[in-house]
């Protein structure tokens, strides 16, 4: 069958071609589409009939006419895989972009990936050390993690992305991260500078990118995190690398997903977007973890901008349902100045206790964390109440805890773009320097045994 | 069941059928050229992959596959089996994790490696092991369905009770005790009737039982809000709802290793891998408190992830709630933890969608409140065929989107169950956990219930229970006070209302699930640390009226060192001794004055 063009096209609408009568097509299978001015673009059949084809059309369907020939390649959507994809740049359907040569494959790996059986995972619990302190004492990031960054627009999350790829470390071992980055829709800008920034420090090297800019095909967008997260398991679980997968943007994709559920006049969810789109979400998020008797590992940072930095929409809510946790960026610590603008607040690390502690970080890692939680989170609830009492209302504890609040902004979560500090001398001891501007009798989440270790100025020694 | 020539008939028929697929669209596919009944399970393609009957419509039949669908033509064989989705019952059960539609995961790791592929098939039972059956009944009995005629020891812990299928009785022929795989006769009745340890039965259709009682025995499960506030009975129902983060697995978790059930069925709906594994790590090592062994012998996983086959997260609730109804057969107290229901309900949204079915509210299905209220009518404390008195209480996980219960799967659960436990995100986020929000959670068992605690833990256990959950609402009424004009402008009496309610909030129902001994706090201590908040609000009040100043009542050592004392191993001894401590040093206060 594939050789054959076919020339019943029926409809056409949005992103979607039907076609009549074909020989059998099987489902999932890729389209080649010849236009009459030879232009050839790509598809994959959605839905397949004796009587009718759906087929997805990744570059959109302009110019597309009742004469355009349609091949099916007789074949599912697959990556040539190969060792030689760390240091190169691909577009978002796979083919070079760098001028370098064509993958020689090692194998050709079906995109749409298999689940991990959960019987053949292993728990997630060495803990990666991102340089960064508001990530690293309270909500630290473990090997095998999907931990999403939650941003808006015109916020520094891809420096904060980009720092973490610099950084990411495990303590007391010299493994290394690869890096595979997948771009959705972003700006020409947007990429050179985390390729520039890859370049700098030499990172690139270490890198497997993938790219679709804001305009590349949206429609292609649905495979270029596929083709990222299958080059990802292949160096992961085929040549035991850590591998980093950072994708951005996660909103752009979600809208291309809205756009062929429209395209389909399916019913749809909330705000449009498909009714399954959780599960769609899902297929990529799962794609991280640890698989028994394997050395690699995968780790996710998807970044998404939350529309109108609303946590509830779909997108970060249905996000939040699949991954481990969250990393919320605050528009409002981005104004006061403050990088990176981290609220640790409403972020979570659901895998953080499996990571920190005695033999991993530090023993009073977890006291340290939960006591500078509630202190900043006090502080911070007493901002509102001075703004209508003033602060003369406020007695003594009430007003450390407030005066805490700011010093914790400015000196724990300001730090620089370069600057990695490690997580016990750095960053817990700070916090514990910090936490002096407290009384010990207000520190109540700190156990005495750590206040006698540790505090700077109450430590018996 | 079955009388035996009409089944002959029905394969000759299908081996006549000639079915072909027409048409795919993700996981339903379309069939022509059979007629199969509705439910029926067939093989479909090349490669065989398992699907269902979900729907007939003229010669079409309409298919939902277990597998993934990607690389199958219209014009591959469908192939009927004359079965209905079904699950293996019999010894091997426990310990056990399957799928959504009972393949163990380790098998298919065997089979296909660390990644699930497609078109294996795998037994639900171990079909060659051999366990040692016990024969308890003999040679010239009359048994029918539900009749337990011998015992396996399952498991360190657990006695399997091997019953009579279903539809057959008569009287015993011959029973042997000795070494058997689960497809051995063990027993044959005066007709011919043989009787294996291993039964099968239609997922989707409840086992039968004589009646069902109404719940009178609390299902003790440790954490101190459900039990004390919210408490579920055996047999019951209860409802988790919350936003993402806000506890529904820790919570059910919790309730997988402390409650006080005999038997556990762990459903992971359309979530995590990596929560299945923590389960798969934790389990055996955890020592359950009411056995001593591990607590992987009494429990049954059921994992069908989030990015596995949605049709199989559909089956998946029904393949647990029919193991469970299995274990309840043999007169066992069964708890079952559905974790996510809203998972289940979008499983079938997607199917109706691409059935093209009129959709309902936010694209549901129209049936989805029937089949929400069918999952949980299957719950209840039962006298089972056998006569004995086994129950399966039903939990389930409910994922709104965004955190609104007004959402169809949300209000659907919440019009059957009985207890609702609402988690909150301002709770969570103030890391106050559980974070189950005290002021709208309700349960409706304390009434059924009351007897029971003031027979086996204290007389007055119910007017305790009133009284902190009073002062609870109080506070609620006083903070809109304190929001206008701060805490110092209130009466001292409603100042000390507020420190008690405190206490209650922080000491009693704050529970950190990862803290080796606060994790479960059994009955009599979780009475005893409410009296002790009551004792603490008497002797302030006392104080109080004889001149002594708030704060330094609140301060006291001894209530510090109740309070921080709930962390420590020996808490239960101690805590009496430490609440006479505390009177006296409350008492002193006055003198200071
Ligand atoms: N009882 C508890 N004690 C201590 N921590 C808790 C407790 N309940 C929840 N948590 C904390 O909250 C986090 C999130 O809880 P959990 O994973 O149960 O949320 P969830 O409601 O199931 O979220 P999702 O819908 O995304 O699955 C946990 O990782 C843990 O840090
Ligand atoms: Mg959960």
């Amino acid at each position: 069958m594939s050789g054959k063009e076919y020339r019943t096209i029926t409809d056409v609408k949005g992103p979607l071609v039907f076609l009549n009568k074909t020989e059998p097509v099987a489902y999932g299978e890729i389209v080649q589409l010849r236009l009459s001015n030879g232009t050839m673009k790509n598809g994959q059949v959605l839905d397949t009939s004796d009587d009718q084809v759906i087929v997805q059309v990744f570059e959109g369907t302009s110019s597309v006419d009742r004469q355009t020939g349609v091949k099916f390649l007789g074949d599912v959507f697959r990556l040539p895989v190969s060792k030689d994809l760390v240091g190169r740049i691909l577009d978002g359907a796979g083919r070079p972009r760098d001028g370098g040569p064509a993958i020689v494959p090692d194998e050709m790996a079906d995109i749409i990936g298999a689940a991990i059986n959960p019987y053949s995972r292993e728990s997630p619990e060495s803990f990666i050390q991102t340089g960064i302190s508001a990530i690293d004492a309270c909500t630290s990031l473990v090997r095998g993690q999907k931990l999403p960054i939650f941003s808006a627009a015109g916020l520094p999350h891809n420096d904060i992305a980009l720092q973490i790829a610099r950084q990411a470390k495990l303590v007391g071992s010299d493994d290394d991260f690869v890096v595979v980055f997948c771009a959705m829709g972003i700006t020409a800008e947007e990429y050179n500078f985390f390729v520039h920034d890859l370049e700098r420090t030499g990172a690139l090297e270490n890198s497997a990118l993938f790219v679709n800019l804001a305009d590349d095909p949206a429609v292609e967008r649905l495979i270029t995190p596929r083709l990222a997260l299958t080059a990802a398991e292949y160096l992961a679980f085929e040549h035991d690398y850590h591998v980093l997968v950072i994708y951005t943007d996660m909103t752009n994709y979600c809208e291309s997903l809205r756009q062929i559920g429209a395209a389909r006049e399916e019913v749809p969810g909330r705000r449009g977007y498909p009714g399954y789109m959780y599960t769609d979400l899902a297929m990529l998020y799962e794609r991280a973890g640890l698989v028994k008797g394997k050395k690699g590992s995968i780790t996710q940072f998807p970044i998404l901008t939350m529309p109108g930095d609303d946590i509830t929409h779909p997108i970060p809510d249905l996000s939040g349902y699949i991954t481990e946790g969250q990393i919320v960026i605050s528009r409002e610590l981005h104004q006061k100045g403050i990088y990176p603008p981290i609220n640790v607040l409403p972020s979570l690390s659901r895998l953080m206790n499996a990571g920190i502690g005695d033999g991993k970080t530090r023993e009073d890692h977890k006291s340290v964390s939960d006591q500078l939680y509630a202190a900043y989170a006090q502080g911070k609830e007493l901002r509102g109440l001075v703004a209508i009492v003033g602060e003369d209302a406020l007695n003594e504890r009430d007003l450390q805890l407030l005066k805490f609040a700011d010093i914790f902004e400015n000196e724990f979560l300001r730090q620089s773009r370069d600057e990695d500090r490690s997580i016990g001398e750095d960053t817990l001891d700070l916090a514990w320097n910090l936490l002096t501007n407290i009384d010990t009798k207000y520190l109540v989440r700190l156990d005495q045994k750590w206040i006698d270790k540790y505090h700077p100025t109450e430590k018996k020694e | 069941m079955e009388v035996i020539p009409e089944k002959e008939k029905e394969v000759k028929k299908m081996s006549e059928e000639n079915g072909l697929i027409y048409r795919i669209s993700g996981p339903v596919v379309t069939a022509v050229g059979i007629t199969p009944r509705m439910y029926e399970v067939v093989r479909v393609g090349d490669e065989g992959l398992m699907g269902e009957v979900i729907e007939l419509h003229g010669d079409q039949s309409v298919i939902q596959v277990y597998e993934e669908t990607s690389g199958i033509k219209p014009g591959e064989p469908v192939v009927r089996t004359g079965q209905t989705l079904s699950v293996q019952l019999g010894p091997g059960l426990l310990t056990q994790i399957y799928d959504g539609i009972q393949r163990p995961l380790e098998d298919l790791e065997e089979t296909m490696g660390a990644f699930i592929t497609r078109g294996v098939d795998a037994d639900g039972l171990d079909l060659k092991k051999k366990w040692e059956f016990d024969a308890t009944a003999s040679k010239g009995d009359e048994v029918s369905a539900g009749h337990v005629i011998g015992t396996v020891q399952e498991t360190e812990t657990i006695e399997h009770r091997v019953m009579v299928p279903p539809g057959k009785s008569g009287t015993i022929k011959s029973i042997k005790s000795g070494k058997f795989d689960v497809t051995q006769t063990v027993c044959t009745l005066d007709d011919g009737t043989e009787i294996a340890m291993m039964q099968e039965w239609p997922v989707r259709t409840p086992r039968p039982f004589v009646r069902k009682y109404a719940p009178d025995v609390p299902l003790i499960t440790g954490q101190r809000i459900l039990d004390f506030l919210f408490p579920l009975a055996k047999g019951g129902t209860a409802g988790i709802p919350g936003p993402f983060g806000s506890g529904k697995t820790v919570t059910q978790q919790q309730l997988a290793k402390w409650s006080d059930a005999q038997i556990v069925v762990y459903i992971g709906c359309g979530e995590r891998g990596n929560e299945m594994t923590e389960v798969l790590t934790e389990f055996p090592h955890l020592i359950d408190p009411h056995t001593g062994k591990p607590l992987m012998n009494r429990t049954t996983m059921i994992a069908n992830t989030s990015n596995m086959p949605v049709a199989a997260r559909e089956a998946s609730v029904y393949t647990g709630i029919t193991i469970a109804e299995y274990f309840r057969d043999m007169g066992y107290d069964v708890a079952l933890m559905a974790d996510s229901t809203s998972r289940w309900a979008e499983a079938m949204r997607e199917i109706s969608s691409r059935l093209e079915e009129m959709p309902g509210e936010e694209g549901y299905p129209a049936y989805l409140s029937s089949r929400l209220a069918e999952f949980y009518e299957r719950a209840g404390r039962v006298q089972t065929l056998a006569g004995d008195d086994g129950s399966v209480s039903v939990i389930g996980a409910v994922s709104p989107p965004g955190g609104d219960i007004s959402e169809p799967v949300s209000q659907g659960t919440l019009r059957i169950v009985k207890v609702f436990w609402g988690l909150d995100a301002g709770l969570a986020r103030q890391r106050h956990f559980p974070a189950i929000n005290w002021l709208s959670s309700y349960s409706l068992y304390p009434q059924a219930l009351d007897q029971w605690y003031r027979d086996n833990i204290a007389s007055d256990f119910p007017e305790i229970r009133t009284e902190i959950s009073a002062l609870l609402q109080v506070e609620a009424e006083l903070q809109e006070i304190v929001q206008l004009v701060g805490s110092d402008a209130l009466p001292i009496d409603q100042q000390l209302t507020l420190e008690v309610a405190r206490m209650i909030r922080e000491f009693f129902l704050q529970q950190n699930a990862f803290h080796d001994v606060d994790t479960y706090s059994n009955l009599n201590l979780q009475y005893t640390m409410a009296r002790a908040i009551l004792a603490f609000q008497d002797e302030a009040k006392k104080a109080i009226a004889g001149g002594a100043d708030l704060e330094s009542v609140v301060n006291v050592q001894a209530r510090t060192d109740i309070m921080r004392g709930r962390f420590e191993e020996g808490y239960e001894e101690r805590i009496e001794k430490l609440v006479k401590e505390m009177g006296k040093q409350i008492a002193a206060t006055m003198e200071e004055n």
